[in-house]
C-alpha cells in the first residue's frame, strides 16, 4: 500500500442487527485502483457487513466510521450513500413488479447527475452496456429481477453497476448462483468497470470468482471480526484447505 | 417517470392545493333552472316536463322514486360515512343553459373555460372522435366527428338520445340494470338528467375513443347522469369518461347508471378515471350485458371522492361471451373506496378475468367487494379474480369480500388475493441505488399500478401517473 489517503475506509465497526452483534469491530482501508475480497465461511458476518456499510435500515451500525472520497457516510441515508458513490451488488436482488429495468436505471442515474441532468444519452449507454454483459435487449423492458433466473439478476446487479459507474463497488456473493459462463460474464463486466479512479471489495464464500476478478488483498472474516488479511495466496489456501485452517490458526493464537 | 418525479418536485406543494387549483375551482353561476333542494314527485314531474318526455319515461320516473323511498339505505359497506349524507340538503336537478351545443363557440363563457382549464377541448382534437361534456345535470356540449356520424354511429346527450332516438331507447332503457336493483339505482332513474347514449350499428368498429367529461361545480349538489350503450352485432366501441368536482366544504352526491350491452360478436370498452374531489359521494351502479362470442372490458379507476361504491358487473348471457374487469382504486387520507366487480356467468364457454388493485395510503381504506357466480348451465366456464392491495403506512386498511356462487361443476375458478406492504428491503434497494425514499417508493406504486396503466390511452396514463404522484406527495412509509 502506498500512503496516500485512502478511497474508502471504515474503522471499528459494530453492527447490531435486531439484539444480536454480528459485526465486531471491522476495519478496512482500500485504495483507488485495488481489488480486495473479505472471504468468510456462513455467518461470518460478511454480508451484514455490506449491507450495514450501505446503510440498511435494519442493519444498525453501532460504532465505527465509514469514509468514502473524504466524506462521512455514517449521516447518510443509503441514497445519499449512492450518490456519493457508493455501489453494493445484491446477494439476493428483489423484484420490482412493473418497473422495467430500462426505467429503473434511467431513473437512479437521473437521480445520479440531477434532475437537470441531460439523459439524452442514456439509451445508446444502456444498449452497449448490456451487450458487454451479454444481456439480452428484451431485458430492458422486463419488469426488474421479476421472473429472472439467478444468473440474470447477478447480471443486472453488474449492469446497474456499470451505468453507475460507483467510486466504490461492493458485491456481495455476486458469483453465488452462477455457471461458469456466466461467472465469465460477470467477471469480465466488474474487470470493464474496474480503473485505477475506482475500488472493488469483493465479499463472497468461495475462491472461484477470483480467478477471473484478481484480489490485491485478501481477508477472511469470521465471527464477525477480519481475523487474517494478506495476498491472494489466502484464497488459494482457503480453496485447498478450507476454512477450518484459518480457524485452527486463530484458536492457536488466542491460546485456545 | 423519472421526468414526471422531476416535475413533481418542481412544481407541487402538496396535493389539496394542487386539486384545488387544477379541478377545484367552481363558477359563479345564474343557472337557467335550480330547482328546490330536496326530492319529491314534483320534483320528478318537473324534470319529465322540462325535458318533454314521453310518458312511458315519465311512468318510469315516479315509480323509481316510490321504489327508492321504500328501500332501506344500504347496511353494508361504509355504513357510517352513508349516513353523513344529508340527502335534504341536495340539488336533484339543477340546469345551467337552456339548450345543449354542438359548436364550442356557442357554450357560455364560464363553462368553456371551466372544460378548457380541464383540457377537453384540447383532447377532443388530438384523440377523440366525439365529446360530451356535462356540467350539473346537464349536457351542456356535444360533438362528434362528421366521418363517425355518415357511418350510422350514434353518439349524443341521453336526454338527445331518448328525443331523437326513442325506439331504441324505450327497447334497452332499465333492462340491465332495473330501478329495482338497488336504492340508488331507484334514485337515478327518478332524477336521471344527462349522460351518454351510444349505438355503434352492426359490423362498424369505432376507432377513436367517444368520450364524456362529467363535471359538477355546484355545491350540495346531486349529478345523476344516465348512461346507455348499445353494440350491434359485431361492432366495436370505446368509451371513456372523466369526472372532477370542485372542493367545497359540504358534500355533493354522483349516483350514475351506466347500462351497456355487447350484441353478438360485439366489443365493449367502458374506461372511467374517477377523480372526483374529496366531498362527493360517489354511489354508482354499472352493468354491461354480453351476448354470444361479444367481449367487454370495464376499466375502471377510482382516485377522488369520500366514499364510493361501485361495482361493475359484466353478465355473461350468451355462449362464448367474455368479460375482463380491471380496476384501480387509490384510497387516501379520509377515503374510503369500496369497489369491486362483478362477473355472472350464465352461458356455456363463457370466460372472466377480474384484476382488481388498490392501494391504501394513510388512513385511507380500500375494500374489494366482488361476486363470480356461474349458472348451472355454464358449462366450460372459466374464472379468473385476482386482488392486489398495497398498504402504505401503519394505519392503511385495505379489505377483501369475494363471493363465489358456484352452481356448476364443469368449471374452473381461480381466486388469488395479496396484499403487501410497501416493503423496506423493496425500499432499500432502490434507494441504495440513489433514489430519494418519495421517489423509491413513487416507482414502486407506479409499478403496482402498472397493469392498469399500459392499459390506458398514453394521455390518460400521463394523467393518471401524475395524479398518484400528487397522492403520494410526502407520505411517511
Amino acid at each position: 500500500m502506498t500512503d496516500k489517503k485512502a478511497l474508502f475506509e471504515f474503522k471499528d465497526i459494530h453492527v447490531r442487527v435486531e439484539d444480536k452483534e454480528v459485526v465486531s469491530g471491522v476495519s478496512l482501508s482500500i485504495n483507488a485502483g485495488e481489488t480486495h475480497a473479505i472471504m468468510g465461511p456462513n455467518g461470518s458476518g460478511k454480508s451484514s457487513l455490506s449491507n450495514a456499510l450501505m446503510g440498511h435500515p435494519a442493519y444498525e451500525i453501532t460504532k465505527g466510521e465509514i469514509y468514502l472520497a473524504g466524506q462521512n457516510l455514517m449521516e447518510m441515508g443509503a441514497d445519499e450513500r449512492s450518490r456519493a458513490g457508493l455501489f453494493l451488488a445484491f446477494q439476493y436482488p428483489l423484484a420490482i413488479p412493473g418497473v422495467t429495468v430500462a426505467n429503473f436505471l434511467r431513473t437512479a442515474l437521473q437521480s445520479h447527475r440531477g434532475k437537470e441532468a441531460d439523459m439524452s444519452d442514456f439509451r445508446k449507454l444502456l444498449k452497449a452496456e448490456m451487450k458487454s454483459l451479454s444481456i439480452d435487449e428484451v431485458f430492458a423492458t422486463r419488469y426488474l429481477n421479476e421472473g429472472f433466473s439467478g444468473g440474470e439478476k447477478k447480471r443486472i446487479e453488474i449492469l446497474q453497476m456499470a451505468i453507475l459507474n460507483p467510486k466504490m463497488a461492493v458485491l456481495d456473493e455476486t458469483d453465488s448462483g452462477l455457471d461458469i459462463d456466466a461467472l465469465k460474464t460477470v467477471s469480465n463486466g466488474i474487470i470493464r468497470y474496474h480503473n485505477e479512479n475506482n475500488a472493488i471489495l469483493l465479499v463472497t464464500h468461495y475462491q472461484r470468482i477470483l480467478n477471473y476478478v484478481k484480489p490485491d488483498f485478501v481477508h477472511v472474516m469470521m465471527n464477525g471480526k477480519i481475523v487474517k488479511s494478506g495476498g491472494p495466496e489466502i484464497a488459494l489456501k482457503l480453496e485447498e484447505l478450507g476454512y477450518e485452517w484459518v480457524e485452527d490458526e486463530v484458536n492457536h493464537k488466542a491460546g485456545v | 417517470m423519472s421526468d414526471s418525479i422531476e416535475k413533481q418536485k418542481k412544481d407541487l406543494s402538496g396535493l389539496n392545493s394542487d386539486y384545488a387549483s387544477k379541478y377545484g375551482f367552481h363558477d359563479p353561476v345564474n343557472y337557467f333552472h335550480k330547482g328546490a333542494k330536496g326530492l319529491s314527485h314534483e320534483l320528478v314531474e318537473m324534470i319529465s316536463k322540462m325535458k318533454k318526455e314521453p310518458q312511458w319515461m315519465n311512468d318510469i320516473r315516479h315509480q323509481a322514486l316510490d321504489i327508492y323511498l321504500s328501500k332501506p339505505m344500504p347496511q353494508w359497506a361504509n355504513t357510517k360515512m352513508l349516513s353523513e349524507i344529508d340527502y335534504e340538503n341536495i340539488y336533484y336537478f339543477m340546469k345551467p343553459v337552456d339548450e345543449n351545443s354542438t359548436d364550442w363557440n356557442d357554450v357560455p363563457e364560464y363553462i368553456k373555460k371551466t372544460f378548457d382549464r380541464l383540457g377537453i377541448p384540447e383532447a377532443e382534437q388530438k384523440f377523440l372522435g366525439g365529446v360530451t361534456a356535462q356540467y350539473e345535470s346537464e349536457v351542456v356540449y356535444h360533438s362528434m366527428r362528421e366521418d363517425l356520424k355518415k357511418q350510422g354511429i350514434i353518439f349524443l346527450g341521453m336526454d338527445d338520445g331518448l328525443k331523437e332516438h326513442e325506439e331504441i331507447v324505450k327497447k334497452y332503457f332499465g333492462t340491465v340494470i332495473p330501478s329495482t336493483d338497488n336504492k340508488f339505482a331507484a334514485l337515478n332513474t327518478s332524477v336521471w338528467s344527462g349522460g351518454s347514449f351510444i349505438y355503434v350499428p352492426p359490423g362498424i368498429e369505432v376507432k377513436v375513443p367517444l368520450q364524456a367529461y362529467f363535471r359538477i361545480n355546484a355545491e350540495n349538489m346531486g349529478q345523476f347522469e344516465r348512461t346507455l350503450i348499445i353494440a350491434d352485432k359485431g361492432s366495436r366501441v370505446h368509451y371513456i369518461e372523466g369526472c372532477t368536482a370542485p372542493v367545497y366544504s359540504t358534500d355533493s352526491l354522483h349516483s350514475a347508471v351506466v347500462e351497456v350491452i355487447a350484441l353478438e360478436g360485439a366489443y365493449i370498452r367502458y374506461t372511467t378515471i374517477q377523480n372526483w374531489s374529496r366531498n362527493i359521494f360517489n354511489l354508482v351502479t354499472k352493468r354491461a350485458t354480453a351476448h354470444k362470442n361479444a367481449t367487454i372490458e370495464w376499466v375502471d379507476g377510482n382516485l377522488g371522492s369520500r366514499l364510493s361504491m361501485k361495482y361493475p358487473c359484466i353478465q355473461l348471457v350468451g355462449e362464448g361471451a367474455r368479460g375482463e374487469i380491471l380496476s384501480v382504486a387509490f384510497a387516501g387520507q379520509d377515503q374510503h373506496q369500496d369497489a369491486g366487480a362483478k362477473v355472472i356467468h350464465a352461458a356455456p364457454n363463457t370466460s372472466s378475468r377480474i384484476t382488481s388493485k388498490s392501494i391504501s395510503k394513510d388512513n385511507g381504506r380500500a375494500s374489494y367487494r366482488g361476486l363470480a357466480k356461474i349458472h348451472k348451465n355454464a358449462v366450460n366456464s372459466k374464472i379468473s379474480v385476482e386482488c392486489d392491495a398495497l398498504l402504505i403506512g401503519e394505519n392503511a386498511r385495505s379489505d377483501t369480500y369475494p363471493t363465489m356462487e358456484i352452481d356448476c361443476e364443469q368449471v374452473r375458478v381461480e381466486h388469488e388475493a395479496r396484499v403487501s406492504k410497501v416493503a423496506e428491503e423493496q425500499l432499500f434497494y432502490l434507494t441504495s441505488r440513489g433514489l430519494t425514499e418519495d421517489d423509491a417508493r413513487l416507482l414502486i406504486v407506479n409499478g403496482f399500478m402498472e397493469p392498469f396503466t399500459k392499459e390506458l390511452p398514453l394521455e390518460y396514463a400521463v394523467e393518471l401517473n401524475r395524479l398518484i404522484e400528487l397522492e403520494m406527495e410526502g407520505s411517511v412509509g
